[in-house]
């Protein structure tokens, strides 16, 4: 390894060109979910503080909303070096494809446009626009987060259905950017990670609540905030794992060696067990747990449905399945521990009308946050990786798609160190924000010495 | 239609330059805004001015970013992956300039508050350079088409575009000064004879730094320069050095709201009359019908930035009008 280094060869930075993609994209997720869930939360709270005129609706949207602006402002620079990566690590996929999936960027662009001109009204405005007006300037906010979200993701769809497009001896003709866009991988995926958003931004936000409730403030105040993030995200957790169910026969259909790396098969069977736990030792899975049939009736809905093996390409073809596999375990789990918490407060507050009570109930709330992010992570990486070894599955391989200069692994390390200071800096500011009276101010706010907020 | 959609590129590039490098410009300021009474009032005036609409002013740069690949996809991969170095620190520069920026408002403490402004100023004179530095190879010829193809580091770091990356700082740090005076004159007057008095310097170092830059072109590319003042390109030279010249002056008559759109035209002639010089050719040898995406590409695209304009304005006009009311009011 310490030769590949040395001598800057392909496969040290090949390594280093998808840790950096990994770690800038896999970054700026978690905040771009902030940007498409936390203005519902916050328009929200603010129409709740119009209707009831109860002031802890108003505290919370003023908070909620300082927190989006600094998020927006973290997303969009975490945003920025993604398209400027798109080049400098994969010009192999920018120089040929750029044109297939050029759309859904410039509409994405648009959206971001949208998007940042609104926040700037929204949290500039606040106090000096007509309440009514204001909280119908939050909408554009919403919507433009979430067609973002929408539209990145269609790109993303397409590296795994590629469509629209015909190459004739490697060059690529015949371009249909709207074939490319709404291709088959489309619907399943950008529903997926849309719900996601909302789920992270919901049990994160209610995870500090819930914090703040075992020490002790289990005030209206934190109580509110708690019951209004938590009720979003757990109302989406079914509809997650419905949709997750719809992702999955997607994958079997479509990308059967995906699938057959997130379940450990080798061998195309029928009747296939699904796999819970195990690592691939030689070629096969050992030591998972095997529930009988329950692939085959996962995938296809028929207990003695063929699965398809890794087996059926060639070794240099097949993703690691000790990456994929507990990758798909760890989002599939964590989905269903946010199930079960969420009936806990569904079945308390349909019969007390509000939430359990019990100080575990809270420990447990205080951690899904943290394990929606990790859900969230997981399922990038299982989708990421088990497209391997292709960047454009079936099309162009990763390996050839990486910026051949020397040397990635350097800008990997800087990469590196400044978001280590990012992330140390934003988890500290955010929580200024969380706790500081008076509230500390938006950066898209005027210095608004004449509006304090309590 | 390739054509128009390079012109697209161009606007995007030219409100990128004019907006967000008087953003990059007010982030210079800052830095030697030293310490004091005065200085403080002045970092406050600068935050201001930015606050609401740095973000829209920075999405010109993705929306340059995602044109140039959408339109002219072989080209964007050559200059990102020969000038992968400058455009990587041009990434994590604005990383440091938009957290920066944003983290000292949040913050209270003055220890953070340095910290997190020192960095947003270091990164807002930092980035514009390696971004300039990036528009002199590419100017200069040293960025060829193919993947990595290039010097890895001669491509950005050569006369031509350490010229380019000076001249790139100063003209947004001019243009900066300029605003600025004109804020003051609305928010806060007292400051205005010390901004006005700056704005003129960087005027006048940003003439000397341009007459410079010509003379290093002359010798390190002889061709650029030859096609600057050789063909149509020299009408833009031209209105940018008048435009320029009038700006100063009607500084100097503290005309603050009309040297606004003179120092404009001067920062913006000088891009598009790289852009004049420099066509049909995108980079050595490869023009603009021959880098151009399929035309089912090139129409999706520019009928999208139709319909998106139609939105982007009247939503543009409401945000500018709400942060200029209240400057009036103020």
């Amino acid at each position: 390894m310490d030769a590949l280094l040395a001598t800057g060869l392909a496969p040290a930075d090949l390594g280093a060109a998808r840790v950096q993609m990994a770690l800038s994209l896999g970054w700026h997720i978690v905040v771009a979910c902030f940007g498409v869930g936390l203005p519902a939360l916050v328009l929200f709270a603010e129409w709740r503080g119009l209707r009831t005129g109860d002031p802890n609706y108003a505290l919370l949207a003023r908070r909620w909303a300082r927190a989006m602006g600094v998020l927006f402002a973290v997303g969009a620079v975490s945003g920025t070096i993604l398209s400027f990566e798109m080049g400098l690590l994969w010009p192999g996929l920018m120089g040929r494809f750029g044109e297939v999936i050029g759309l859904p960027f410039t509409l994405e662009a648009f959206a971001f446009f949208i998007e940042a001109i609104f926040v700037g009204i929204y949290l500039y405005g606040w106090d000096r626009l007509p309440p009514r007006a204001h909280l119908l300037s939050g909408v554009p906010i919403l919507v433009a987060g979430v067609a973002s979200a929408f539209f990145v993701v269609t790109a993303n769809a397409w590296m795994n259905q590629p469509r629209g497009f015909d190459l004739v001896n490697g060059e690529v003709s015949d371009v249909d950017p709207w074939a490319a866009m709404f291709n088959p991988a489309t619907p399943p995926q950008t529903v997926h990670m849309i719900v996601a958003a909302f789920m992270v931004a919901g049990f994160v936000t209610a995870s500090v609540y819930a914090v703040a409730v075992l020490r002790g403030r289990g005030d209206r105040y934190h109580r509110l905030g708690f019951t209004i993030s938590f009720t979003l995200a757990a109302l989406l957790v079914p509809v997650q794992i419905g949709v997750g169910d719809w992702v999955a026969r997607f994958v079997a259909d479509y990308q059967p060696t995906k699938l057959a790396a997130m379940e450990g098969v080798f061998q195309t069977e029928r009747g296939v067990p699904l796999h819970v736990g195990g690592v691939e030792i030689d070629g096969e899975l050992r030591y998972a747990v095997q529930i009988p049939d329950g692939l085959s009736l996962l995938a296809h809905g028929n207990p003695n449905a063929e699965i398809r093996g890794l087996a059926e390409v060639a070794p240099a073809d097949r993703p690691p399945v000790n990456v994929v596999h507990p990758a798909f375990q760890v989002m599939v789990d964590i989905g269903l521990g946010l199930l079960a918490l969420s009936a806990w407060f569904g079945v308390a507050w349909w019969r007390r009308r509000e939430p359990p009570r019990g100080p575990w109930f809270w420990r447990l709330a205080a951690i899904a946050g943290p394990a929606a992010v990790l859900a969230l992570e997981a399922g990038w990486v299982t989708t990421e990786v088990g497209r391997q070894p292709w960047i454009v599955w079936g099309v162009l391989r990763t390996a050839d798609a990486v910026n051949p200069a020397p040397g990635l692994w350097v800008g990997l390390v800087v990469v590196g160190v400044v978001y280590a200071v990012l992330t140390v800096a934003t988890i500290y500011v955010l929580r200024r924000l969380a706790t500081d009276r008076p509230v500390p101010i938006a950066p898209q706010e005027a210095d608004v010495a004449s509006f304090p907020v309590p | 239609m390739a054509q128009v959609l390079l012109a697209v590129l161009f606007a995007a590039l030219t409100a990128y330059a004019l907006l967000g490098g008087a953003d990059f410009g007010g982030g210079f300021w800052d830095l030697i805004a030293g310490g004091g009474p005065v200085a403080m009032r002045r970092r406050r005036l600068i935050e201001h001015s930015l606050g609401p609409v740095w973000e829209a002013n920075h999405v010109w740069l993705i929306f340059a970013v995602v044109l140039l690949w959408s339109g002219f996809p072989s080209v964007f991969a050559a200059v990102s992956s020969t000038a992968y170095i400058p455009l990587t620190l041009v990434g994590l520069g604005i990383i440091g300039r938009g957290a920066g920026f944003a983290f000292r408002k949040v913050s209270v403490e003055y220890r953070l508050r340095r910290l997190f402004g020192a960095t947003f100023a270091f990164s807002s004179v930092a980035t514009p350079f390696f971004l300039g530095a990036v528009a002199g190879g590419i100017a200069s010829g040293r960025i060829p088409p193919g993947v990595a193809r290039g010097n890895l580091v001669t491509s950005w770091w050569n006369p031509t575009s350490v010229a380019t990356g000076v001249l790139t700082v100063g003209v947004g740090v001019y243009l900066a000064a300029v605003f600025l005076t004109r804020e003051a004159s609305w928010h806060d007057p007292d400051l205005v004879p010390a901004l006005r008095r700056s704005a003129l310097l960087a005027g006048v170092a940003v003439g000397v730094l341009a007459a410079v830059g010509l003379l290093v072109v002359r010798l390190d590319a002889p061709r650029l320069f030859d096609s600057l003042f050789d063909g149509p390109a020299l009408v833009f030279v031209l209105v940018s050095i008048v435009a320029g010249v009038v700006s100063l002056v009607l500084l100097w008559a503290s005309r603050f709201v009309a040297a606004r759109p003179a120092a404009g035209l001067a920062v913006a002639s000088i891009l598009w009359g790289w852009g004049v010089a420099q066509y049909p050719n995108l980079l050595p040898g490869t023009t603009v019908d021959a880098a151009a995406a399929n035309s089912a590409v090139v129409q999706a695209v520019l009928g999208v930035c139709v319909v998106g304009v139609l939105l982007l304005v009247p939503s543009l006009w409401w945000l500018f009008s709400i942060f200029d009311a209240d400057r009036r009011g103020a």
